[in-house]
């Protein structure tokens, strides 16, 4: 009984424990099914975000440069530090040698942190000075991290300022070809995922998400040293004469690439202002009436109609002509003028006199071929087609200031480009700042006629010609002044554009020189006293630098120095 | 009998040979994807140094600070033309 009893006992304790063995290896398998099957994808997940990691790969935007491979812009990598702010302000302490490193005000950025304590990232300050980040990454406070970016330098400054223009804090082109060409010049930066040991190198590349492309570098027709130089003569001018702006174009003519093109007033675009006017790339963006310099398309105008030559006279007396009620006024009265003496004393009423005998519409399409009333296709951004109107809407008296330079506008590019089919025999060439671009010549001007306009040009330098003071000794320089009242609310002013317009050596022209001067207010403003100066010290520098031997070369050769020493020293005394 | 045996074994063999040549590649992929690493950063900071050296060198040629320097401490002037002679080769 007792014993019966006890088997009983065994056995139900037995059953008790195999109840619990098997509810246990249930409970067991019923967890490695969940985790296994149900929730293994979140867990694979959860232990890969423990090593798995995504980096960005960083790229840098190309490089500017000019003709030679001298940089005009430089991306280079400097710190930006940011905080976390929660973290950060856990030691409020910490804040004060920070704001004493940054130089700001430690409440106020005590202030700054609280407002955003929410979020996890918040820029300090961004492209620190290498010194400074050095000093911040000596303070190592905890939440304050350093970030690798990349800053902008311009080394040429506000010399090449107007053509290169700037980036903003983002690196996104801003003004100039940095804006133009910001899709070119920007890489895009790559993605790869990897994984990281516990020392946080990284011990695998799983796979690249995105490769980093590297931006591409953009080399100018620009030359710095021409740059340079014309720059500086600008801004000599400009302050000489209290000028309000101005402007030099330099082009070499025999590929239409841009040598140099500056403006006054400029900025330095390592640290662009707000917003300021001296942005603009006035040579491109900003159209004027040119005045006199566009009587030589007037001129080919007539030449072209085959009733005029170069030697035809012209009664250019009083002085003056009644054309509609307004009366065209010469600067004195030159009585018998023929066609080329008009360009070279720069009469109005003789060009006016000749200009009215032809049809509108083949002068409005003389200076459509020379590239007026349409942007050159320069690419760059902001560029004026100036103002052409069409031939339909023109009235006498329209035409008449047409043909010397008013009722028109234009940009300085424009007449670069309109001056150089004349230096070119009859080519005209899209002007171009960037290396390598297609701009095939185009003829638009019979090239004798061409070859005439440029001989009437060379005697405006010549002893009775407006622009004497444009010349260059030694060279042959064939050019036209202009001086054109400024149009206000008002009718016309008396504030002037003074301009030269001009290209050397005349024999074998190979640069051809814009200048144009803004509202100069002292006592002289005619283009032949402010322009011309400027054009000559331009003009002679750049044929000096490039190289470009006088018209009359072998007229200087001397036979020995010793002859010509003698001939130096004769001279001086 | 002993033709499966043989096989067998072989296959064993293959097998432990394989799987240790799976682990010396895994190991020698981490190693070489260090190395990588560290030459990228070597390559960076290369591409950092020559941005650097090339804004100095721009900013040493500056044709401002040639000028100034040549007017001021070499007192170079420009000659006048009557004194620009080219002899006759």
């Amino acid at each position: 009984m007792s014993t019966s009893g006890q088997n009983q006992v065994h056995l139900s304790r037995l059953y008790a424990l195999l109840l619990i063995f098997f509810l246990s290896s249930v409970g067991l398998i019923a967890r490695a099914v969940n985790l296994q099957v149900t929730e293994t994808e979140f867990l694979q997940g959860q232990g890969k975000a423990r090593f798995l990691r995504e980096v960005d790969i960083p790229t840098t935007r190309g490089i500017i440069s000019d003709r030679n491979g001298e940089a005009l812009a430089v991306s280079t990598p400097v710190d930006s530090v940011w905080v976390n702010p929660s973290e950060v302000l856990q030691s409020p302490e910490n804040l004060e040698p920070l704001a004493r490193v940054l130089e700001t005000d430690p409440d106020d950025m005590e202030r700054k942190l609280t407002q955003r304590a929410g979020k996890e990232f918040v820029w300090l300050r961004r492209r620190l000075n290498p010194d400074v980040a050095g000093q911040i990454r000596a303070l190592n406070i905890p939440g304050v991290f350093l970030q690798k970016e990349y800053r902008r330098f311009y080394p040429a400054g506000e010399v090449a300022a107007h053509v290169v223009g700037f980036t903003n804090i983002d690196d996104i082109g801003q003004e100039g070809l940095e804006l133009a060409y910001n899709d070119w010049l920007v890489g895009s930066a790559g993605r790869k995922r990897v994984i990281k040991d516990r020392l946080g190198r990284t011990v695998e590349e799983v796979e690249l998400v995105r490769e980093s492309k590297p931006g591409n570098d953009l080399q100018l027709t620009i030359d710095r040293r021409l740059q340079y130089m014309a720059y500086s003569e600008l801004k000599r001018t400009v302050l000489k004469h209290g000028a309000r702006s101005g402007s030099v174009v330099l082009m070499d003519l025999q590929t239409s690439e841009i040598l140099a093109m500056v403006n006054q007033p400029s900025y330095n675009p390592n640290h662009p202002g707000s917003s300021n006017d001296g942005l603009r790339n006035r040579a491109v963006t900003d159209v004027f009436e040119p005045g006199s310099v566009m009587k030589p398309f007037a001129m080919t105008s007539v030449l072209e109609s085959g009733k005029v030559t170069p030697t035809t006279i012209v009664d250019t007396s009083p002085g003056t002509l009644l054309i509609s009620g307004h009366t065209i006024h010469d600067h004195r009265n030159y009585g018998l003028l023929d066609a080329t003496g008009i360009i070279t004393k720069s009469s109005n009423v003789g060009m006016t006199k000749l200009a009215l005998e032809l049809e509108p519409e083949h002068m409005w399409d003389t200076y459509q071929r020379f590239g007026f009333g349409e942007a050159t296709g320069s690419g760059f951004p902001g560029e004026s087609a100036g103002v052409l109107r069409n031939y339909r809407r023109w009235r006498p008296l329209e035409q008449a200031t047409i043909s010397y330079g008013y009722g028109i506008s234009a940009t300085a590019l424009q007449l670069a480009q309109a001056y150089a089919v004349i230096a070119n025999e009859g080519q005209l060439r899209q002007p171009t700042l960037i290396q390598g671009a297609v701009n095939p010549p185009i003829s638009v001007v019979d090239p004798k006629l061409a070859r005439q306009i440029a001989a009437m040009l060379e005697t405006v330098t010549g002893p009775l010609g407006t622009g004497r003071k444009a010349r260059v000794p030694h060279y042959r320089i064939a050019g036209k002044t202009g001086t054109s009242r400024k149009a206000s609310a008002s009718g016309y002013a008396s504030r002037y554009v003074a301009s030269f317009a001009g290209f050397a050596p005349a024999s074998r022209p190979r640069l051809v020189c814009i200048v144009v001067i803004n509202d100069p207010t002292g006592d002289l403003y005619y283009g032949g006293d402010v322009a011309a100066p400027l054009f000559s010290s331009v003009l002679s520098g750049a044929l000096r630098i490039m190289n470009i031997p006088p018209d009359d070369y072998s007229a200087l050769l001397v036979d020995s120095v010793a002859v010509a020493s003698v001939r130096v020293v004769g001279v001086s005394q | 009998m002993n033709a499966r045996l043989l096989i067998l074994i072989i296959v064993l063999i293959l097998d432990v040979g394989s799987s240790l040549g799976v682990v010396y590649a895994r190991h020698a992929s981490r190693h070489l994807s260090v190395q990588l690493g560290t030459l990228e950063k070597q390559h960076d900071n290369a591409v950092a140094q020559w941005s650097r050296l090339q804004l100095e060198q721009a900013w040493l040629a500056d044709a401002s600070q040639i000028e100034l320097k040549a007017r001021n401490q070499l007192e170079m002037r420009r000659p006048e033309n009557t004194h620009i002679l080219v002899v006759r080769p």
